[in-house]
């Protein structure tokens, strides 16, 4: 060859770069979502599907406005809105109004992401601040359960799930939706209770069985009841290195450690803590929602602390506070704490014998 | 030798593409000329001593040392001055240079030196043997080798660090020494010893050389206190700090030198030459160099005359039209070349010549830091690059340096290689150091 004419690129070292960039770590968490949300699908019908869709769309199309009207490069590209949406649908019950899915999605993304920077920015989880204003906006949509496995999901929604917007939602409508269904299987009664509320608020309280807790036979938000899958996608995401189990091990073993002291001291009021790690969303909280990276600590000391501390809240949150569930508010808890956290837990810099000032 | 391999935390595990391992060193054909940098080094540069038109002798002194902290330069071939004047050094900047002209007639297979009893020299003798060599460490970092084995006053060096790590990815001169040349190594060993008084001696190997290992173990005579150690195979595992910490658990102090803590550390190239080139009291001339990359059809490890153009070295190599870059050194730390027309210089331990799909893309895009900590996880001095990225990128350049140990930042590139967001960390580091140094000079 002609070395004359070569033409040499110049660039500062390194050379090499590792593959993976921020597309494809969001874009594997997707991945592991889809099975969550195609068990959510299974057992809840169109619906769930109807509601996971409209938050995703919710999400992605927040940002993409956004980035219009800032004159930006969309940034929807990098999956992370459709990552926020599915979460945001996997947290809500099946018979969500569609509509509320909607503003959630909105609210998250525009309010938790968009308004603070985009992506890295924000010191919220989005999927988790767009959830809690449904939450305490419309406590009654939010809490609104439908039993799991009805037969005529797949043809029918529930009736909640088309309510026009900011009408009232049709609750006996979905009460005889429920009955009807049930009736057909020759099961009646339906306290339209999850686990959770049943242990808290039940005149004695009751426990559903772990097993059908682990299984995901049980009411509950759509993506939160399968324990056992929302664990296999997690360990997927573990073993491509993208996602911090530090922070989940370190929550659930808190949890699990707390509620176990408690359950030691009155075994009729508390529940054992197999009940307390499989029942609401904790492990799905544990798995998708505080291991947001953004969000969370990043010293290695630092994730076992967060995670022992949004452990910790959500026991105390569900044994003493007014709401039967307390993950969602413990993790954004620990979202507030965790630049605190951050600092306190600095590693030694490497050859600085003296503490650091900071 | 212990069972379990040692290492350092963090750190990272690129991609090894050591493709140039299993063949044996081969020499390349003679250049017509060569181009002798008078810096080649750190330190002042040294000083010429021939004119142009002078003939000279292959291995004959032609530049003496600048200073302590500087090297003698000996002519690679023989032949005649051409000129003595300004070239392209490797930085990209003009620097001076002897270029002689290879004499096609004579016997490059003569070399000037005299022959010395090296076991009769005491240390302080041995210390000046090496600076006559104009021995630099050939791993890169081309510090003057005299100048480590005399370590400052107050300061004692108890053990010599070995280094056979090569831990970048592509460079497999090291590996091939420690096959090739191994009694050198353990000679250049002894003498670092003695030079520095220094109780033992500790050669380190990554654990995926295991025939290097070998090859050192067997060489290595049971009385003598020469150790050899298997480290986990990771990047940086060959940089002085972090063998510090893998081998002996000690820390270089923030802005020390290893001879802080009782440490001189020597990469096995520097040894073996000092062993070949002691006892004959010849000089420095040639290296071996790894030279790899897609872009060459016959890649290998060459032996190679110092000042050889790397044009020459690359089209003996067989460099295609795909090159789209030429790294001198390693890809994690080695830096790209301007020009074909540079000189191979002492330090040269890599020629590079990679495609498109080997290098990182130039114009990648560049998303916010997501906090993802594989930064953190990843700096094996345990900065935090993302919060020193985000400082840079607000030019908040003092901070960096007073609370965030920017001067501790030895640019190893980890955080840079790992980043998803394609930040250029490492890139900005070095800006805000130059700043700083800049800001603080003219205070
Ligand atoms: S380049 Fe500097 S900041 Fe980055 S990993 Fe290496 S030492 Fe740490
Ligand atoms: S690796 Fe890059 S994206 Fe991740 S925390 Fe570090 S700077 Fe931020």
């Amino acid at each position: 060859m002609n070395s004359e004419n070569q033409i040499l690129r110049l660039s500062t070292s390194p050379h090499l770069k590792a593959n993976e960039d921020v597309p494809a770590i969001m874009f594997n968490v997707v991945m592991a979502l889809i099975p969550v949300a195609l068990f959510a699908i299974v057992s809840f019908g169109i619906s769930a599907f109807f509601v996971i869709a409209t938050s995703t769309v919710a999400c992605v199309l927040t940002e993409h406005l956004s980035c219009v009207i800032a004159k930006k490069t969309t940034s929807i590209r990098d999956w992370s809105a459709v990552v926020t949406g599915i979460i945001l649908g996997l947290t809500l019950p099946p018979g969500t109004p569609l509509w509320i899915a909607a503003l959630g999605g909105v609210f998250g993304v525009g309010m938790a992401k968009v308004l603070f920077g985009g992506i890295g920015c924000n010191c919220f989880n989005p999927a988790l601040v767009g959830r809690a204003f449904l939450q305490i906006a419309f406590p009654v949509a939010i809490t609104t359960w439908t039993p799991s496995m009805l037969p005529g999901r797949f043809t029918h929604l529930i009736p909640s799930t088309l309510t026009t917007p900011f009408m009232k939602m049709n609750l006996e409508g979905v009460n005889n939706y429920i009955d009807t269904a049930l009736a057909t299987t020759g099961v009646d009664g339906w306290s339209g209770a999850t686990p959770l509320s049943m242990w808290k608020f039940a005149d004695t309280p009751q426990f559903e069985s772990s097993v059908r807790l682990f299984t995901g036979m049980v009411p509950g938000s759509t993506g939160e009841t399968a324990s056992w899958l929302i664990i296999l996608c997690g360990l997927y995401l573990i073993w491509r290195k993208m996602m911090n189990w530090r922070i989940t091990a370190g929550m659930l073993l808190s949890a699990f450690l707390l509620s176990g002291a408690f359950w030691l001291t009155d075994r009729a009021a508390y529940p054992d803590p197999v009940f307390m790690l499989f029942s609401g969303g904790l492990i799905f909280g544990a798995t998708f929602m505080a291991t947001d990276m953004v969000a969370s600590p990043m010293t290695s000391a630092g994730v076992w602390v967060y995670g022992a501390f949004i452990g910790i809240v959500t026991v105390v949150i569900r044994i003493f506070g007014a709401l039967p569930e307390g993950v969602m508010f413990a993790i954004l808890l620990g979202n507030a704490v965790s630049p605190l956290i951050n600092q306190i837990t600095q590693p030694r810099v490497y050859g600085i014998t003296r503490k650091r000032k900071a | 030798m212990r069972k379990m391999a040692s290492t350092f935390p963090h750190g990272i595990h690129p991609t090894e593409c050591k493709h140039t391992a299993g063949a044996a060193t081969k020499r390349l054909p003679w250049p017509p000329e060569v181009t002798v940098l008078l810096s080649q080094h750190i330190g002042a540069p040294a000083k010429a001593l021939v004119k142009k038109g002078q003939q000279v002798k292959r291995g004959e002194m032609v530049a003496e040392a600048g200073g302590f902290v500087s090297v003698p330069m000996h002519a690679p071939i023989t032949g005649k001055v051409k000129s003595v004047g300004l070239t392209l050094n490797p930085r990209g900047d003009m620097a001076s240079a002897i270029i002689i002209e290879r004499d096609a007639d004579a016997d490059q297979e003569e070399i000037v030196g005299d022959a010395q009893a090296i076991d009769d020299l005491s240390p302080e003798e041995l210390v000046q043997a090496v600076q006559r060599a104009g021995m630099v460490g050939l791993g890169g970092a081309a510090f003057p080798t005299h100048v480590k084995l005399s370590p400052p006053k107050g300061k004692r060096v108890d053990t010599v660090v070995v280094n056979g790590c090569e831990c970048e990815p592509y460079l497999t001169t090291d590996y091939r020494v420690m096959l090739e040349e191994v009694t050198w190594i353990v000679e250049g060993a002894r003498l670092a010893r003695r030079a520095t008084g220094a109780d033992e001696v500790v050669i380190a190997i990554e654990n995926n050389k295991p025939e290097a290992l070998e090859a050192i173990m067997n060489a290595v005579p049971n009385n003598e206190p020469i150790s050899v150690r298997s480290l986990t195979t990771k990047y940086p595992q060959g940089a002085e700090k972090m063998l510090s910490r893998a081998l002996l658990n000690r820390d270089v102090p923030s802005g020390g030198l290893p001879s802080d803590v009782g440490v001189a550390c020597f990469n096995v190239a520097t040894l073996a030459k000092m062993g070949q080139l002691l006892p004959k009291g010849q000089g420095l001339i040639e290296r071996i160099v790894t030279v790899s990359g897609g872009g060459v059809s016959r890649p290998g490890n060459y032996i190679v005359p110092l000042g050889t153009s790397l044009r020459f070295v690359l089209e003996h190599a067989g460099m295609t039209d795909n090159t789209c870059t030429i790294i001198n050194g390693g890809p994690m730390m080695g830096a790209t070349m301007p020009s074909l027309d540079i000189p191979l210089a002492k330090g040269t331990s890599g020629l590079l010549a990679l495609t498109k799909n080997e290098i990182r893309e130039s114009n990648a895009h560049i998303f916010p830091c997501i906090r993802c900590a594989r930064c953190v996880d990843a700096c094996p001095m345990f900065l935090n690059p993302s919060m020193l990225g985000l400082l840079a990128r607000k030019e908040r350049y003092e901070s960096m340096g007073e609370t965030h140990n920017l001067n501790d930042c030895f640019e190893c590139g980890c955080c840079s290689y790992v980043c998803p967001s394609n930040i250029p960390l490492v890139h900005l580091f070095r800006v805000a150091k130059a700043v700083n140094r800049e800001r603080s000079a003219s205070k």
